[in-house]
């Protein structure tokens, strides 16, 4: 395959060229550094770029202009915002454990690092091509929730310790749904490497890509998945353990200083990393979605994508207001987990309707497709009908407030 | 059904995104330093004295009553009241401040001086950026940083000035026909006394009490 030419591969063979110049018994580390220094740094300038364009999003949402003072239209401020965060002092609570205090934010940063190294960025361009990768990719993220926890617990703070309770409590609800719905994905690739995830997507027939989000359960689970995913990195309408109006701003109430944006960082990295998996799950990785698009180079498709899912986050930020916590675990258990089992259904379902059951191509398609949107739908809408039960929703008056 | 108000939202803050481009109506912000909105005309901020005629120092309203400086809530205002008298616009002798200090740090323009003030001398300026590097001395401000003339008075708050003016015009016609009279009222005693032999009238002729003071 010549797909992408020589600008697909533009990265990789810079890396081999650095290698194969370097002795032998330093290569294979010659190769790691240049791998994590690589994620690090590019994945870091995403974070500085994220921040600018979100607080300019949230701005133009609220029709505003957001920063525009440093630099031509504000793009230097994560510059100052990085200045001001290294001058700060580091202020550390008293009756902190002062260890633990120390290594929650490093550990929090390192966990999430961890979990780029089985995103596959582009064609041959995956860190560590893991066998079990969305595994890995699970586990390690599970680690954000025990940094979390350690923030909160150290800072001697009941704000910060409320904030790490309500972290725990969501991530763990919503760590169920998220691995649910690509347990789908799973079943059908067949595998649990995120390369050979990515390469099942990357064939077409005729022109379109065999993206999974093009299936009636891959629909289904990509938005189940994306809700998950934004509960998982604690971003709004899911921020509950920030929740700035209630409890401050939750576990990193004590933290000041660089600590403070190591924290903020992140939440950012997490943010795209989970955005990443979804896309290499569920939006075909690094692959176009047409056959006559393969031209484009691969990397540019993924961040691409990448770019696309962080300003549907930025959007559902400015547009939606917290949940309430009971609002919150009712969504997590009595919606999203029955929905990805059903998706997971559905999926089986989709897997055993071949062209030997349905009939040939055009309209056996058209069948299976229809069939297993069927299966996804009728329970959603008797769901969502269950749920809205007994509930009136009329508008709210105000008797002192007006 | 379930989710469709949020898809509502979303496209409510799309349109807001996407129309915050297009139409520069919907943008509200004032780019501060480099736009400026006028300044509606109650606008106030910090007093200053007023002062009549060219010269600020004789023109200043101000008699040192200190008045202002009880009045004061946050006790901003310091002043001391003049060895000397000076007449004032009427003629009549007064004090004056021999220093006038408002500390602009502690004032919290709450315009109860410009309230109090039976003279008119204390009026509410409407200069805002007032920021300085020296937060001790460069905040608080003496008379000559304090007096304005009254053509400035007029400029930023015209309908205020022009109701202190015409008030003042008729004191001073006041205060000119009092003299008047005074002055026609001994005219008339000093002809009378010029002019015995009438016998009618009864002149006092016992001086006034003197009163020790």
């Amino acid at each position: 395959m010549v797909a992408g030419g020589a600008a697909d591969q533009v990265f990789v063979n810079l890396d081999h060229w650095i290698v194969g110049h370097t002795p032998v018994p330093l290569q294979t580390l010659v190769s790691i550094v240049i791998s994590i220094a690589t994620i690090i740094v590019v994945f870091a300038g995403l974070f500085a770029l994220t921040t600018v364009f979100e607080r300019k999003g949230l701005g133009r949402i609220q029709n505003r202009y957001g920063p525009n003072r440093v630099g031509p239209c504000g793009v230097f401020q994560p510059l100052a915002d990085a200045v001001k965060s290294l001058t700060k002092e580091d202020v550390v609570p008293r009756s902190a454990d002062h260890v633990v205090h120390y290594l929650a934010p490093l550990v929090l940063v390192g966990v999430v690092f961890l979990t780029y190294a089985v995103l596959p960025v582009g064609r041959n361009m995956t860190a560590v091509n893991l066998d079990a990768g969305v595994l890995f990719f699970f586990a390690v993220g599970a680690g954000t929730e025990l940094a979390i926890f350690m923030a909160g617990w150290s800072s001697h703070n009941k704000y910060s310790l409320l904030g790490a309770m309500r972290a725990i409590a969501q991530m763990i609800s919503y760590e169920i749904p998220l691995i649910l719905s690509s347990v789908a994905v799973i079943m059908t690739a067949g595998t649990l490497s995120t390369v050979a995830i990515v390469e099942k997507q990357a064939r077409y027939s005729s022109t379109l890509a065999h993206w999974y989000v093009f299936t009636p359960w891959g629909l289904a689970g990509f938005i189940l998945f994306m809700i998950a995913a934004t509960a998982e990195t604690n971003r709004s309408p899911f921020d509950l353990p920030e929740g700035e109006s209630e409890i401050i701003a939750g576990y990193f109430i004590e933290y000041s200083g660089f600590k403070f944006a190591l924290f903020f960082l992140a939440e950012y990295l997490e943010m795209f990393a989970v955005s990443g998996l979804g896309i290499t799950l569920f939006l075909g990785g690094w692959s176009a979605p047409f056959s006559f698009l393969t031209w484009i180079p691969s990397w540019i498709w993924f961040f691409g994508k990448l770019l696309t899912l962080i300003f549907a986050f930025i959007w559902v930020r400015g547009t939606l207001p917290r949940l309430r916590m009971d609002q919150l675990m009712n969504f997590a258990w009595k919606f999203m987990l029955p929905m990805t089992l059903i998706v997971i259904l559905s999926a089986g379902i989709w897997h055993f309707l071949t062209a030997a059951v349905v009939g040939p191509k055009p309209l056996g398609a058209v069948i299976r497709w229809l069939v297993c949107a069927l299966v996804i739908f009728a329970p959603f809408i008797t769901l969502a009908r269950t749920l809205e039960r007994g509930r009136k929703i009329e508008k709210r008056t105000y008797r002192f407030a007006e | 059904m379930l989710g469709e108000g949020i898809l509502k939202g979303l496209g409510e803050t799309a349109r807001n995104f996407a129309g915050s481009f297009v139409s520069a109506e919907r943008l509200t912000t004032v780019q501060y330093p480099e736009e400026r909105i006028a300044p509606i005309e109650a606008t106030r901020d910090f007093p200053f004295l007023v002062y009549d005629g060219a010269d600020w120092e004789a023109g200043l309203r101000c008699v040192a009553c200190q008045i202002c400086e009880k009045e004061c809530p946050p006790r901003c205002i310091h002043i001391e009241k003049s060895k000397d008298k000076k007449p004032d616009f009427v003629g009549k002798a007064q004090f004056y401040p021999a220093v006038f200090d408002i500390d602009v740090a502690v004032c919290m323009s709450c315009q109860i001086c410009v309230e109090v003030c039976p003279f008119d001398a204390i009026r509410m300026d409407n200069k805002f950026e007032l920021s300085t590097t020296d937060r001790f001395g460069g905040l608080l401000w003496t008379k000559e940083q304090l007096a304005k003339p009254n053509e400035y008075y007029r400029q930023i708050h015209p309908t205020e000035a022009a109701e202190t003016d015409e008030r003042r015009v008729k004191e001073l016609a006041d205060a000119k026909a009092k003299a008047a009279a005074a002055a026609a009222a001994a005219a008339a005693k000093a002809a009378q006394q010029a002019a015995p032999g009438d016998g009618v009238s009864a002149v006092p002729t016992t001086p006034a009490k003197v009163v020790p003071q």
